[in-house]
């Protein structure tokens, strides 16, 4: 008989089996190139956490994540599918480009560095409430939309960068470097400042901006009025008309707040980063995030672990394809592709042989309990 | 003569909850049998055992004395059992005809098949006193005219086992008594008929025999001759039930809502209410009858403020709102005016929200929020849940329960607390009793007749004539978006009320 799972088993247990899953076919396809998995993996966890750095790199990684699962479980709280992430990390990255290229050279770089943060997330919010419009009030589906999003984003970009945003005297699509002092301090820069010597890596502040976006999205989920309509627009547009609000309203605050967490990644690459405008920094995180906030189940906490997890592979994969000659840069994606599809798209596979199994501990326990009650009695 | 069902033991559990317990159940061939019990007694399981919609966990079942195992309703066509829904399985935009042959098609050419269905059937109709137009769309067609429809597909396909879920519920008193003659024709040409009721007046009216379900378990199988509405009553819950009027005479005060020329077009054409005008007093009940489907959801949400009218004024105390000025629900809440809807399970409550979460829908601004105004705090919920639910002794009294859990008389009572905690002046309340138990009805009847003695003005929506009548200080009867017609409880009949559900004047 099957028995529904305990919360408890659905958000730890559960992850960890579809992970375990990924990394045996990952592990079977290694073998049959000829290496050995337990090496790769070895190589792998190495180059994720221990090597010089390599920490480093993996929270960097982890930053971008963090925004963009945060993008998709806000969104979906309230049942909105927001694809997006990707074009409206790539308009936040703009708007930061927007006003430290006209302010640097007037004002000071902390007063730059502080009007480009709440910029970042307004441009985002603002390529993610058009699409929350079109749904609202034309009826036009989030899915689609926001997908084409994507692209016009992507489109503008290069027509800026490329246009009247490219840096005078050399060829590459990309804004002149920012003004000196104009980007968020790098971690190892602050740790040795205080004397904790740090190794390189290209982790900054935007890492603690994006724990307090995951503390500030738990409390606006779970601690709000505003939350609470979200979720229970989410479940019941019925129900928000009945209680007098406005789902249409909704739907656009809702997609503002996601898209305004999707720009803010720009912060970790644009500003904490390149300290100029590029092309493709954006690198199919936004996508990825759809992937973390299946993973974390649109909790704040358990997207920062699956950010975590998706940083070391990120990290972990590039040391890999750097160690082995056979493993190259698209074994490690293929690696990466498993766990997203194990852990998002196929997330429910193994949910009812567990609940079987769940079902069958549970009834063994009854029934023991009941012999016990029986002998007693 | 061997029974035309007969099943033995049947076991079916979901999860925890044990739906089927040890059930037998013996139907006599050519009989009318009746299954009666609250809602959750396990009526609804057992005819889906049957009919193939699930498995039972153990148990057997006979049909005309062979022994049978289906898996799939498929199978229990094959075996000579129809089933008609409580909601219809039609297309509503196929004739008659196309509907009836809808997976029986036979031929690869339609037409050829159609002939042979329109054949078939025509001499099916005449046999059975069933008249339909078999060219008509299904969706033009009334209610009462569609079940006939699903009737005949369940013929058309060789039911010899009748299984009839709730068949009631969306006909006119009239239209019900058609429905019995129908099955009594049935019953002459020797089809077996499973009625499956909370209607105790339908199961003493129709049924041959009846089997009454409790809590999973069947308590009794009676000959109907020999048997009273009271003893089945008791059977059902299990304790004594006062069945009588709840109703009794009381203070009518001043007019506080009145309704003038309301209006509410969909197209051009189709007008979903017309010339609505009614006032109703402080200390009153107007109760609004008519089959499903007839205006008045709609005239409810109206009034709650949640859809707006093509034309026409309201207004509530000296508030006046028109159609021109819509009111939101929000400024409607702030008149006084507490709403419990037609559909709870989609508007008022969130199903898997918290009890707490969900006692607070439409109040959230009266919660307090720990920390200021935009913050909603995990505690004032609960503690605002808890006070609600002692009050109106929901059960279990648990705020972090999800809110699907519940039972629906429960479910109930938490919306009913979250409205009435308002102390409002106007009560809006739409079907209070669908999906209900009866010891709930009782307190949930109870509860509004007291609002009513405090002054309240209540309008009524229910489509259970019963409830509109042993509540209702006036009774106004809807047809088609029209009123028919208002009715003082002291000259209130059932056919006269009957006959203006139906149209006629």
């Amino acid at each position: 008989m099957r028995k529904p799972l305990p919360a408890w088993v659905d958000i730890s247990i559960m992850p960890l089996i579809n992970i375990a899953a990924a990394f045996v076919v990952a592990g079977i396809i290694i073998a049959l190139i000829g290496e050995n998995p337990f090496t790769a993996l070895a190589v792998m966890i190495k180059g994720a956490f221990v090597y010089k750095g390599a920490l480093g790199y993996t929270l960097y990684y982890t930053t971008n994540f963090i925004f963009t699962g945060l993008a998709v479980a806000v969104a979906f709280h309230a049942m909105l599918f927001n694809i997006g992430g990707e074009g409206q990390a790539m308009i936040g990255g703009l708007g930061i480009g927007f006003i430290v290229l006209s302010l640097d050279p007037i004002l000071p770089p902390l007063l730059v560095i502080l009007l480009a943060i709440p910029v970042a997330a307004i441009f985002g919010a603002i390529w993610g409430v058009i699409p929350g419009w079109l749904q609202a009030r034309r009826g036009s589906h989030i899915v689609i939309t926001t997908i084409m999003f994507n692209f016009i984003a992507s489109s503008i970009m290069v027509w800026l960068l490329a246009g009247m945003l490219m840096a005078p005297g050399q060829m590459s699509p990309e804004t002149r470097h920012f003004a000196d002092g104009v980007s968020l301090m790098q971690i190892h820069h602050i740790g040795n400042a205080l004397g904790w010597p740090m190794a390189r890596s290209p982790l900054n502040l935007s890492f603690v901006i994006a724990l307090i976006a995951a503390v500030a999205v738990w409390v606006l989920i779970w601690r709000t009025r505003l939350g609470y309509i979200i979720r229970a627009t989410g479940h019941s547009e019925k129900a928000v008309i009945y209680a007098g609000h406005d789902p249409a309203r909704i739907i656009m605050i809702v997609m503002a707040i996601s898209g305004g967490l999707a720009g803010l990644m720009a912060l970790n690459e644009i500003l904490g980063v390149q300290e100029r405008v590029i092309l493709n920094f954006t690198s199919g995180y936004g996508f990825t995030g759809i992937a973390v906030a299946l993973m974390g189940r649109n909790h704040p906490f358990g997207i920062v672990l699956a950010s975590l997890l998706f940083g070391a592979l990120y990290q972990g994969g590039a040391e890999l394809d750097f160690e082995f000659q056979t493993i190259t840069r698209e074994m490690v994606l293929m690696i990466q592709g498993l766990i997203i599809l194990f852990s998002g798209a196929l997330a429910l596979m193994f949910v009812p042989a567990a609940e079987r199994i769940y079902g069958k501990l549970a009834s063994a326990d009854r029934s023991s309990d009941t012999r016990k009650g029986e002998q007693n009695g | 003569m061997p029974f035309a069902v007969s099943m033995s033991g049947i076991c079916k559990r979901f999860g925890a909850v044990t739906a089927n317990d040890h059930i037998d159940l013996n139907v006599l061939s050519g009989d009318i049998h009746g299954i009666v019990g609250e809602n959750g007694a396990g009526k609804s399981t057992l005819v889906s055992i049957l009919y193939g919609f699930y498995t039972a966990d153990s148990g057997t079942t006979e049909i005309a004395g062979i022994p049978y195992t289906h898996n799939t309703p498929a199978d229990s066509i094959a075996a000579g059992i129809g089933m008609v829904h409580q909601h219809f399985m039609l297309v509503p935009n196929f004739t008659v005809l196309e509907n009836i042959i809808l997976g029986h098609e036979g031929y690869k050419q339609l037409s050829k098949s159609m002939d042979q269905a329109r054949h078939m059937l025509s001499s099916l109709s005449q046999q059975y006193g069933l008249d339909v137009d078999l060219d008509a769309q299904v969706g033009d067609l009334p209610v009462s005219l569609q079940q006939r429809v699903e009737i005949l597909k369940a013929l058309y396909r060789d039911a010899r086992i009748l299984i009839l879920d709730e068949p009631t519920g969306v006909l006119t008193p009239q239209e019900t008594n058609q429905l019995f003659d129908i099955l009594r024709a049935l019953k002459k040409q020797g089809v077996t008929i499973l009625l499956i009721t909370h209607k105790l007046r339908e199961i003493m009216a129709a049924t041959d025999h009846v089997s009454v379900m409790r809590g999973g378990r069947m308590i009794a199988h009676l000959q109907t001759a020999d048997t009273t509405p009271d003893q089945l009553a008791e059977l059902m819950v299990g304790r004594p039930v006062q069945v009588q009027k709840q109703w009794h005479k009381a203070n009518k005060g001043a007019a506080i809502v009145s309704v003038k020329d309301v209006q509410l077009t969909r197209s051009k054409t189709q007008n979903l209410l017309s010339d609505i005008t009614f006032t109703v007093h402080a200390g009153e009940i107007l109760g609004i009858a008519g089959v499903a489907g007839n205006g008045q959801s709609e005239l409810l949400n109206i009034l709650a403020g949640i859809i707006a009218p093509t034309a026409g004024h309201i207004s509530y105390h000296d508030h006046h709102i028109d159609a021109g000025n819509p009111a939101d629900p929000q400024k409607i809440k702030s008149l006084g005016v507490a709403h419990v809807p037609e559909d709870r399970h989609a508007s008022g409550i969130v199903l898997p929200f918290t009890a707490a979460e969900n006692a607070a829908l439409g109040y959230e601004k009266n919660v307090s929020g720990g920390y200021g105004h935009a913050f909603l705090s995990p505690q004032s919920l609960r503690a605002r849940c808890a006070k609600l639910m002692q009050r109106f002794d929901v059960r279990p009294a648990d705020p972090n329960l999800k809110s699907s859990l519940f039972s629906g008389g429960n479910q109930q009572k938490l919306v009913l607390a979250r409205e009435m905690s308002a102390t409002p002046s106007v009560l809006l309340i739409g079907q209070p009793t669908r999906g209900v138990d009866i010891g709930a009805i009782e307190f949930i009847h109870q509860q509004l007749i007291d609002m009513r003695d405090k002054g309240c003005a209540i309008i009524l929506v229910s489509v259970e004539l019963d409830e509109i009548m042993s509540l209702s200080d006036r009774i106004m009867v809807m047809n088609n978006g029209r009123i028919m017609g208002l009715v003082e409880q002291a000259t209130a009949n059932v056919k006269d009320i009957g006959l203006l559900m139906a149209g006629v004047q």
